[in-house]
């Protein structure tokens, strides 16, 4: 009773502002993301969902068929929502540049702050239970400035930039987030026993924004000991923030805890538009064409794009079906220790639309 | 001459020259009182001596332990221990007493326990100090599983090996303007090629059968690419070890996973620290790791956990960390025997479970746990 009253509540919503419509940008990314990116388009459709994507195919390891930056970056500024596969990063680039596609992308549009929270899922199992973290990087400066240069052959310098406004705004965000969200405690990562005025500058200016959060607890850790201290006892971390580099270690190695590249989503954000986007980002090419990778992450890009743009019912019922087909185990990805494959995971999906 | 020769044993024996400071005099009549005397020093049966730094808080009782076992299983080395607890120097700077450093670089070789580098201005970093004095380039960490101590993770054994002198801790940085910052990280040649043909030549020393190199050269292209570089083309003068490319973000994820897919990793210096804390976390924290610096003029050994002021002297610390610095010690003098019956003895007491100290969650005493191991070899 209850679904066909779903159901048609949603015809009718459909129906009745069928002009609402939200338009997505999409881009795939490489490896495994157009099979994802597949899936959900997939599930979206068997909802209902009323989003449309304006697709682009994005890529630095493939320019003949790549966009071009400015009309994905126009697109995005125009839609202010874009959900993105990860894009593949080669070691070299043909023109000689130092940036990548991705910080380009990032520096482009300032998507200054990545938002990855990581969960133990139900029914995945893992080492550590109860894992609830959200991790808050920097993105725009620091290691991944691309500033380099040979000074004399075989010695090359590498500048990471730390800047106090940088910092101030990423450390904003954090507390921010963890108040809007009844956080307890951030936890501002750094090494700033080496690296005295670069990532002093940055703990700094955590400790300032701090004071103007009374409620919330400001903890400061090195981060190697952090990397020791999650994976022996992980629910010690509420927030954290994090510089560049540190945050994408730290992303990797909390992923890794709760399942993997393959379940855990992320998001990043400029002041007015936002990128959602797995939380580790691994391209996963040796998988490619072979219908085994595991679109939960995409998928929770999806729910958490609906929550953003203000459709709470369609994101929990997709989450609620994510929820269900991983509880009951029985369709499971490869990397979770199954034989099902992303098509398999993908109408288990639908079947549990309700 | 022979008054040199003269003035040279007599600074062995520990009398200092009349003109040296007095602290100075008062930290070798300390270290004296540890060692043996020196009319029994016999290099030509083949003894070695080793400078021993016994360190802070629980060092002394854990040097002590090492000391005992290593006796009982009669290691054909002879320790010497110096005091590092800094002197003023001729600049007014507080640091190392030469004589720890004249024994460092006598001996070639050294055990070291941990220091508490003392807070406040005017103190040089001792392990800096060292570091220097040594030119120590890789740090060696082996991480493994302990049967007998159950932690989340099963069967890690892996190897870091990290370069210890440039890369992000090269110390140089500046504040452009106000509140812009500009860290250097130095990538050279010269070191990347040095420590990429010590980890090649570690795994093949060691029986190991793949290097992994970790690295993040899509993002700093230029820098970590040379380091890349560097270990690609000494990856080739060894064809028998396995090679393989892997970035940093996904050892990371990949580590936590399933340890089992690395072997010996060799990488950057901040890279190098990040890992080998978490590698160390997945077997049971610093306590059970050993660490080992080589470097041009010599090795230095040592354990890489605090110096823990609250139980320190209390006989309740766990000596396996420096215990296992000092058979990987053996190993790099190659008196491999004696390595393998110690850290047998060790693993064996660990695994009964009987005599564990209180951080692997026994009620033993430091002791009880000594003991035990000399008891077993």
């Amino acid at each position: 009773m209850s679904i066909l009253a779903k159901t048609l509540g949603r015809t009718f919503f459909q129906e009745t502002y069928s002009a609402n419509r939200t338009t997505c940008t999409l881009v795939p990314g490489d490896g495994v993301g157009p099979e994802l990116v597949y899936s959900l388009q997939e599930v979206f459709k068997a909802a209902n969902v009323p989003v449309d994507f304006e697709a682009f195919f994005l890529s630095e390891i493939n320019p003949v068929l790549s966009a071009k930056l400015e009309d994905v970056v126009a697109s995005i500024r125009k839609n202010k929502v874009c959900i993105k596969g990860i894009l593949a990063t080669p070691d070299y680039s043909n023109e000689g540049e130092l940036q990548t596609l991705n910080m380009k992308l990032r520096t482009e549009l300032d998507l200054y702050a990545n938002v990855v929270h990581v969960r133990s899922l139900p029914g995945v199992k893992t080492r550590h239970d109860n894992i609830d973290t959200v991790i808050i990087r920097e993105q725009t400066e620091g290691e991944y400035s691309a500033l380099e240069h040979e000074s004399v052959p075989g010695i090359v310098e590498c500048l990471k930039i730390v800047t106090a406004k940088k910092s101030m705004r990423i450390a904003k965000f954090a507390f921010d987030y963890a108040t809007k969200n009844n956080r307890k405690k951030v936890t501002a990562v750094h090494k700033a026993n080496i690296m005295k005025l670069g990532d002093g500058l940055f703990l700094k200016s955590c400790e300032k924004v701090s004071k103007l959060y009374p409620r919330i607890e400001l903890d400061k850790m090195i981060v190697d000991n952090t990397t020791m201290q999650m994976v022996s006892n992980p629910n010690q971390f509420d927030v954290m923030v994090t510089p560049n580099l540190y945050g994408a270690i730290v992303d990797n190695l909390a992923s890794g805890l709760v399942g993997g590249a393959g379940v855990v989503a992320g998001a990043s954000y400029s002041a007015d538009a936002v990128v959602f986007e797995p939380g580790a980002r691994h391209i996963f090419a040796q998988a490619v064409g072979k219908n085994v990778a595991n679109p939960t992450a995409m998928l929770m890009c999806g729910t958490k794009m609906l929550r953003h743009i203000n459709l709470p019912t369609y994101s929990e019922v997709i989450q609620n079906a994510i929820n269900q087909v991983l509880k009951d185990g029985k369709i499971r990805t490869k990397d979770l220790g199954g034989q099902s494959t992303t098509q398999d995971f993908t109408r288990a999906i639908i079947a549990n639309l309700h | 001459m022979a008054a040199r020769f003269i003035q040279k044993i007599l600074k062995q024996l520990g009398f200092q020259a009349a003109t040296e400071s007095t602290s100075l005099a008062g930290a070798t009549l300390k270290a004296k009182v540890n060692t043996t005397p020196a009319a029994t020093r016999g290099y030509a049966s083949g003894v070695r001596k080793v400078t021993l730094i016994p360190g802070d808080g629980i060092g002394p009782e854990i040097s002590a332990a090492v000391q005992k076992i290593f006796t009982a299983a009669n290691v054909p080395i002879e320790w010497e221990a110096v005091d590092v607890t800094p002197v003023r120097g001729p600049d007014g700077k507080f640091g190392i007493p030469q004589a720890a450093i004249d024994s460092v670089n006598t001996n070639k070789i050294g055990l070291k326990g941990p220091l508490m580098t003392p807070v406040g201005k005017g103190h040089r970093s001792l392990n800096l100090a060292l570091r220097k004095e040594f030119n120590l380039y890789a740090n060696v960490r082996p991480c493994r599983s302990l049967e007998g101590y159950k932690t989340l993770y099963d069967d890690v054994d892996v190897v870091t090996i990290r370069e210890n002198t440039e890369g992000e801790y090269s110390g140089i940085e500046h504040e452009i303007v106000d509140g812009v910052v500009q860290s250097i990280k130095l990538i050279t040649e010269e070191a990347s090629m040095r420590v990429a043909d010590y980890a090649f030549q570690y795994a093949k020393n060691n029986n190991r059968k793949k290097v992994t190199v970790v690295h993040k050269a899509n993002i700093m292209r230029m820098s970590d690419g040379l380091f890349l570089r560097c270990v690609r083309d000494t990856a080739k003068k060894y064809p028998e070890i396995q090679f393989e490319e892997r970035y940093l973000d996904t050892v990371c994820l990949n580590m936590v996973q399933n340890p089992g897919k690395y072997d010996v990793l060799v990488m950057p210096n901040l890279y190098g620290d990040i890992l080998s804390d978490m590698c160390a976390g997945l077997v049971g924290g610093l306590g059970l790791t050993p660490s080992g610096n080589m470097g041009l003029n010599g090795a230095l050994f040592e354990s890489v956990h605090g110096t823990a002021p609250d139980i320190a002297g209390k006989d309740l610390a766990n000596p396996t960390a420096l215990l296992l610095s000092a058979v990987m010690m053996l190993r790099h003098m190659e008196l491999n025997s004696h390595a393998d019956k110690i850290e047998r003895a060790a693993f064996e007491t660990i695994k009964e479970g009987k005599y564990l100290t209180g951080d692997l969650g026994g009620k033993a005493k430091c002791s009880e746990f000594t003991n035990e191991i000399c008891a077993k070899l």
